[in-house]
């Protein structure tokens, strides 16, 4: 997924003056094709993130639509503020890419997993916020983002990430992309939880029941119409992330109903609030935590009871 | 300290009658260098205060902003009785500056430690595109205790940004006590040395000097400048100078009103 992201980032540029690469001392040979095309817009900076943020202020503010790569942590807990104020208050075309979304960096430990990125992006005013499930729809979002207003945070998943299909509908930025219909019960993700509920609907159908999945790439600004065409006419939802339970996709999903007086069986399934501290791969610590396909199945039935 | 000195002063002082709050000894310690900029250093167009081609100016230590409100004022960016709704509910100017209220303010400033990194950014889109503009950034001294003061000027000087000029406002004064006691900064200027910066010092109250230096920009081709202006927080109000309590002061008594009044006035 994020050869699929940069190689579109090198995309626009080819087209786009405006398209500036910013690195912080990320994996040498990164966008070497950027850096030898375009050399006055390619910088591989030094470990500052909190600055670079500042400078990219400066950048956006000057005409340029700055896209910066690094560690998914490093940019929404250490350049927080200078997101927050320089990026936000400023409303600026500034794009930060997380790699290392979740629990992809998992075997790294605490410092590099990020389960409250999207919590804390969802606090900055105006900022558009992105999780694709696979390299295809990543495609399809990337060029898309070089017009939106205001900041964009785009989370990046593992990569070689297993490819959702569905339902052939194009990912438009900003609404949300029905994989599957099915009259029970909804499953609702953003991230790589798509495969999760794509499997936990094959589940359910041998169960019987027929759940349909929405996927929500964008998670803001959260467009509630799409969720609520999908959501009126089933009995029960679960959401359903690698994401703490706090702000994330399934809070933005409660706070959207509740906001509308809408009733309806909900679960969530995600992280709880708490630090990680077992190491292993994405996919063990999905299973730890209980965001698999199965849990989701349990979660559905019992709401269906 | 000249006529104009205590003009603004005094203007400055019938600002705070108003409101009662304000950042009073950081606007006074950067009024001469602000003003010398807006005078005569920096090309803007009140008119058109997004001018592409125009200098930038983005006060970092932005607790200052009572001295950059009375330039824009004087220069025309809006209209002289907004001074007088200083931090008020109908009016354009907050206690830090503000971009989306303000005309002529560059960047939201008044958290420390972000204007410069801002800066280099503007510079660097300048390189790129070969502009001719220059950026400025102000700073307060004990800003420099901020980490990312220090990334910023390495990232200035990797990338020879010339056309960017860090000011620095060296009164020796933070909020609670002299920087020398809270987080001493010495040896200050061989430190921006050291990050690759071409340094020079004046008397930050003397608008002939300030100008003169200005005028010398860059100081070195294809190095950033720095210049560090030395000052005293509080200048032109003596009970002011060098007194933590008037750092931030806010519920200004009748009486501390008529003694602010009466020493700008005595001048």
């Amino acid at each position: 997924m994020r050869k699929a992201c940069l190689e579109a980032v090198y995309a626009l540029a080819k087209k786009d003056p405006r398209v500036v690469f910013v690195g912080s001392d990320i994996g040498s040979g990164t966008l070497d094709a950027f850096k030898r095309d375009f050399p006055d817009r390619f910088f591989m900076e030094g470990v500052s993130e909190g600055h670079l943020v500042g400078m990219m202020a400066g950048l956006a503010m000057t005409g340029k639509v700055p896209y910066f790569n690094t560690i998914a942590t490093f940019i929404t807990r250490r350049a927080f503020e200078q997101i927050f104020l320089d990026l936000g208050l400023h409303q600026l075309k500034v794009r930060l890419i997380g790699s290392g979304g979740g629990t992809v960096y998992a075997p790294l430990g605490p410092t590099h997993v990020a389960l409250e990125d999207i919590a804390l992006m969802r606090t900055v005013p105006g900022m558009t916020i992105l999780a694709p499930c696979d390299a295809a729809e990543m495609k399809q979002l990337l060029p898309q983002t070089l017009e939106v207003e205001g900041p964009v945070y785009i989370r990046l998943a593992k990569g070689g990430d297993t490819p959702v299909g569905g339902l052939e509908n194009e990912s438009r930025l900003g609404t949300g992309r029905v994989l599957r219909r099915g009259e029970d019960v909804l499953l609702v993700s953003t991230g790589v939880a798509a495969q999760v509920c794509m499997s936990a609907a094959a589940l359910l159908e041998k169960q019987g029941k027929k759940a349909g999945v929405i996927h929500f790439h964008t998670v803001n600004p959260f467009n509630f119409n799409d969720l609520y065409k999908e959501v009126k006419n089933v009995r029960a939802l679960v959401t359903v992330e690698e994401h703490v339970l706090t702000g994330g996709l399934g809070s933005t999903v409660a706070e959207a109903l509740a906001d509308r007086q809408i009733q309806k069986k909900m679960k969530r399934v995600a992280f709880p609030d708490a630090f990680v501290h077992r190491y292993g791969s994405q996919d063990f610590l999905m299973k730890q935590h209980g965001v698999t396909p199965e849990t989701v199945a349990a979660a559905a039935m019992e709401l269906l009871k | 300290m000249d006529a104009k000195g205590n003009l603004q002063r005094k203007q400055i002082v019938e600002i705070l009658d108003r409101t009662r709050r304000g950042h009073i000894g950081s606007a006074l310690s950067v009024l001469e260098i602000v003003r010398v900029l807006y005078d005569s250093v920096l090309k803007v167009d009140p008119k058109n205060p997004e001018w592409d081609e125009r200098d930038r100016f983005i006060l970092s230590k932005g607790h200052g902003c009572l001295a950059l409100y009375v330039q824009l004022a004087e220069k025309g960016f809006f209209p002289k009785k907004e001074l007088f709704k200083f931090c008020a509910a109908d009016g354009i100017l907050g206690g830090h500056p503000e971009k989306a209220t303000t005309p002529g303010v560059e960047a939201s400033t008044g958290s420390l430690g972000h204007g410069l990194s801002i800066a280099t950014g503007i510079a660097l889109a300048g390189q790129i595109d070969k502009k001719e503009f220059r950026t400025f950034a102000l700073l307060g001294d004990g800003e420099c205790d901020e980490g990312s003061v220090w990334e910023a000027a390495l990232f200035a000087t990797k990338h020879k940004l010339d056309r960017l000029v860090a000011v620095v406002d060296r009164n020796q004064m933070q909020c609670y006590s002299a920087t020398r006691d809270v987080l001493d900064l010495e040896p200050f200027a061989e430190k921006w040395k050291t990050f690759g910066f071409e340094v020079r010092e004046c008397d930050g109250h003397d608008p002939a000097e300030l100008s003169r230096i200005f005028s010398e920009i860059p100081f070195r081709a294809g190095k950033p400048s720095c210049l560090i202006c030395r000052t005293v927080k509080g200048k032109g109000i003596p009970f002011l100078e060098n007194n933590p309590e008037w750092h931030h002061k806010a519920r200004i008594s009748d009486e501390e009103m008529q003694a602010l009044r009466s020493a700008v006035e005595a001048r």
